[in-house]
């Protein structure tokens, strides 16, 4: 049933403390299980041949020599997969179509992309399943390929799929295109607009694919029995779906496939899809053994989803007084090898912090010869963010208005229509906005090549299906059984703490697991910042459920009507008044009857949580441009952001850090580097550089709560707004620096001094 | 009869038409009725779209209840990473 619990003001005792979180001392021990900590007895080691070419049709696979190679078990290749129709499922931000997704497992007509799977091995040793994969002979035709999304627009590039046709243009074209589908996002009458303004700015911006770059690469283990069941590991942010996605291409019934979530070495959007899941079953169900498959980082980087790269135009207009009139943006997005990208999402993102009358967006996505994208942490926001923001920043100094006096004059409230689709209920934009104005870091001194940047996001936040159960120990202890992976952000310790404040007890009483996908109904994926909200509020539900059956057999047990019975602070007492006196019990003393006098005493929720709240965020930066090397030096770095209510304070600061690390690299080095023959050139993290601790300072916090009115504590989420706002605060800060505007990401050493160079050239 | 309203991006399959008025009681029997009128529309309603009724969003709610006097807004579904 679709579920909404609305917020109540109440004085609270455990929610907005700081508990340790439950999963942390296995975790700095060294003992907590991630994907590739598991093993079976008998297991034998899955690896993957991979395409050599970026494009090319696959006339012939032999894997004879494979399968005769003393210690190979199994090989599989496209016969070992059935055929899908197109059949559209949502995964992560992105809807997922079968018919796409067989294929980017395991390729069948065509490879698409440098590193798509052509064939696996499953061998008794690891140096076995190497050797039997250079053992497969492939014959390859290999075909044109583009890389660039523009490129890939254009009418006589390589096609990567004859079936496409552009979809949401009318008429229906008549030709194939890699242009898999435009959409129009619009309000007012935007040329209109534009004749009201009195300033104008037009740009053009540039970024390339980056990758989640969590550490922990895909790792999965598979049992599969000759009775047709299966046990599956794998580090995933939704095991749930990895069911589902795994049944259907398999074909197997969702019953007989059992997944168990692993810890989670971070995601990020990136593990919300199978990779290597189906090949491990399928191996193991052609061996009879189980299958334990690993990535290496090489593979992480060739064939898991990157985010996309994108083409960004973005034209904006204002009055003299700093009143946007209109607005106007072109969003090219890179889908990878199938359609799909998040350019929707990026889409209604775009203008969505300002009030506007006059909006429009075209966003197109567009197929090429790179790995499928997958969700990335507020999936294609910060890329559209980027160029708003910077013109934002432009129109700002040239009308001599300081950056956030001129968001506020514009800024989204409640009651704005977005235009995109609904009004804005309550929402926390301008007092971000007000409270990084107030803050400290605002108003600081900076010294020569120092500059200042400000940026600002949104996400919409989501809720979907949830599950969650509690069991009431025979201690009066609580184990409480979530259904949502903790991506490593401490949601177990947020919703430990919620179900200890419904309960009245501490929170060191309740002990949260994760469940796995035969102990509980269906779990939607940890992504679009839902965790806390919407499995918090099937905690709630699930609690108080079980507070009912308290209150009931504490009724009977007193031989008072259950009116009489009112649950506080762990103890069932007097409702007061004339419904009955009796001697109060906690939930220690009617745990310890429960047996007697019922049975065991449960909650359970199955929900589809609506009523999410969007969030909003403001970034201040401090950056210092070294001229001679070209070198970004973030300084200083404040986030401050609207969370509805923080549960546990400390992991929501760790949101708004993390979140602020991931688009600094975004913004200063992060690309994927491909030559000419389409292969992937930095496959490793000492070519693909990530942020580490020495390149940024201690990011700052403020957390901003105003309260989700549809959520029993206030949440709104908090994951995916933080990443959003940096690329354009960098590049916002450097132009206060240096005057000196950068419209292209990565903002790296190189490119600094480029565009230091043409400047100069500029004035010369 | 329900105010039923259409996100601009949706324009490519029902022919530039954004605003219907339908007698539905709930976000099933608009996602039929709607499909009935646009054959186009039918593969994206319940697989892509969100509802707002009256400024809440609903997603995946086939069974919410739409009032007589209800405004209902259709706009792309939404998720995350």
């Amino acid at each position: 049933m679709s579920t909404m619990i609305k917020y109540e003001e109440k004085d609270l005792k455990v929610v907005g403390t700081r508990p340790l979180r439950p999963d942390g001392v296995d975790k700095v021990t060294g003992r907590a299980r991630f994907g590739a900590d598991y093993s079976l007895p008998g297991q034998l080691i899955g690896k993957v041949l991979r395409s050599p070419h970026a494009h090319a049709r696959i006339k012939s696979i032999d894997t004879s020599k494979a399968e005769a190679l003393p210690g190979v078990k199994a090989v599989v290749t496209r016969d070992d997969f059935a055929e899908m129709p197109v059949e559209f499922a949502l995964s992560g931000e992105l809807t997922v179509n079968f018919h796409d997704v067989t294929r980017n497992m395991m390729a069948r007509e065509k490879v698409y992309y440098d590193g798509h799977p052509v064939a696996a091995v499953a061998a008794t040793s690891e140096s076995i399943a190497r050797k039997a994969l250079g053992l497969i002979e492939v014959e390859y035709e290999v075909l044109p390929h583009v890389i660039d999304v523009l490129e890939a627009m254009k009418p006589d590039a390589p096609l990567l799929h004859e079936e496409q046709y552009t979809e949401g243009v009318t008429p229906r074209p008549d030709k194939p295109s890699n242009l898999a589908k435009r959409m129009v996002f619009s309000r007012g009458d935007v040329e209109a607009g534009f004749r009201q303004a009195d300033v104008i700015i037009e740009r053009e911006f540039n970024t390339k694919p980056v990758h989640q770059g969590y550490i922990e690469p895909q790792a999965c283990l598979a049992s599969y029995t000759e009775d047709g069941q299966a046990d599956l590991w794998t580090a995933s942010q939704g095991h749930f779906v990895i069911r589902s996605q795994c049944a259907k291409v398999l074909q197997m019934e969702v019953s007989k496939l059992r997944v168990m979530p692993t810890e989670l070495g971070g995601g990020f959007g990136g593990k919300n899809n199978i990779y290597n899941e189906p090949l491990a079953i399928a191996l193991s169900r052609k061996s009879h053994r189980p299958v334990k498959m690993v990535m290496t980082r090489e593979e992480v980087f060739r064939a898991t989803g990157p985010t996309s790269g994108a083409n960004v135009r973005i034209k904006m207009g204002c009055t003299r007084d700093g009143r946007i009139t209109a607005a106007h943006a072109e969003l090219n997005f890179q889908a990878g090898a199938f359609p799909g990208s998040s350019v929707a999402m990026a889409a209604m993102c775009t203008f969505t912090r300002y009030d506007l009358e006059h909006a429009r967006v075209v966003a197109n996505d567009v197929t090429v010869n790179r790995p499928k994208v997958a969700a990335y942490r507020a999936p294609g926001a910060p890329i559209a963010v980027f160029g708003v923001e910077s013109v934002i920043d432009e129109m700002a100094k040239k009308l001599g208005i300081d950056p956030i006096e001129f968001r506020l004059r514009n800024a989204a409230r409640e009651g704005t229509q977005t235009y995109y689709g609904p009004k804005f209920g309550p929402i926390g934009y301008v007092q971000t906005l007000e409270q990084a104005r107030a803050h400290p870091h605002y108003s600081a001194p900076l010294g020569p090549n120092q500059g200042r940047g400000v940026a600002t996001g949104f996400w919409f936040n989501i809720g979907s299906e949830t599950s969650s159960t509690i069991n009431v120990n025979e201690d009066g202890t609580v184990t409480l059984m979530i259904g949502t992976v903790d991506v490593a952000g401490g949601s177990r310790a947020a919703m430990a703490m919620m179900v200890a404040e419904e309960l009245g007890i501490d929170v060191d009483k309740v002990r949260p697991i994760i469940g796995d996908t035969s102990s509980m109904g269906f779990n939607f994926i940890t992504a679009g910042s839902r965790g806390t909200f919407a499995s918090g509020m099937a905690c709630v539900a699930a609690t108080r459920q079980a507070i009912d059956k308290l209150r009931q057999r504490v009724a009977q047990i007193r031989e008072v009507p259950v009116e009489a019975v009112l649950w506080k602070d762990g103890h069932a007492v007097p409702a007061g008044g004339e419904a009955g006196q009796f001697a109060p019990m906690s939930l220690a003393d009617v745990a310890k009857v429960a047996g007697r006098t019922g049975g065991t005493i449960a909650g359970h929720a199955e929900i589809n949580a609506q009523g999410a709240g969007p969030g909003f965020g403001t970034h201040i930066v401090d950056v210092e441009v070294d001229k001679q090397t070209g070198l970004i030096k973030i300084l200083r770095y404040t986030v401050v952001q609207d969370v509805g209510k923080a549960i546990h304070p400390a992991y929501v600061e760790g949101q708004l850090q993390g979140g602020a690390v991931q688009g600094i690299g975004w913004a200063l080095n992060e690309e994927y580097v491909y030559g000419d023959d389409g292969v992937l050139q930095n496959p490793g993290f000492l070519d693909y550089r990530v942020p580490v601790a020495s390149d940024v300072p201690f990011i700052d916090t403020v957390i901003v709560e105003v309260p989700n009115p549809n959520h029993p504590y206030g949440v709104r989420g908090c994951g995916e707004v933080p990443i959003i706002a940096p690329m354009a605060a960098i590049a916002n800060a450097v132009e206060n620096a240096i005057g000196i505007r950068l419209c292209e990401q990565p903002m790296s050493p190189p490119r600094v001094l480029k565009a230091i160079d043409d400047a100069a050239g500029a004035k010369a | 009869m329900a105010k039923i309203l259409l996100s601009s991006n949706l324009t490519a399959y029902t022919g530039g038409q954004t605003q219907f008025e339908l007698e539905v009681a709930n976000v099933r029997q608009l996602f039929q009725a709607l499909g009935e009128r646009h054959p186009d529309l039918r593969p994206h309603l319940e697989s892509s779209l969100a509802v707002a009724i009256d400024g809440e969003v609903y997603q995946d709610a086939l069974l919410q209840p739409i009032a007589g006097d209800s405004e209902v807004l259709l706009f792309q579904k939404i998720a995350g990473g």
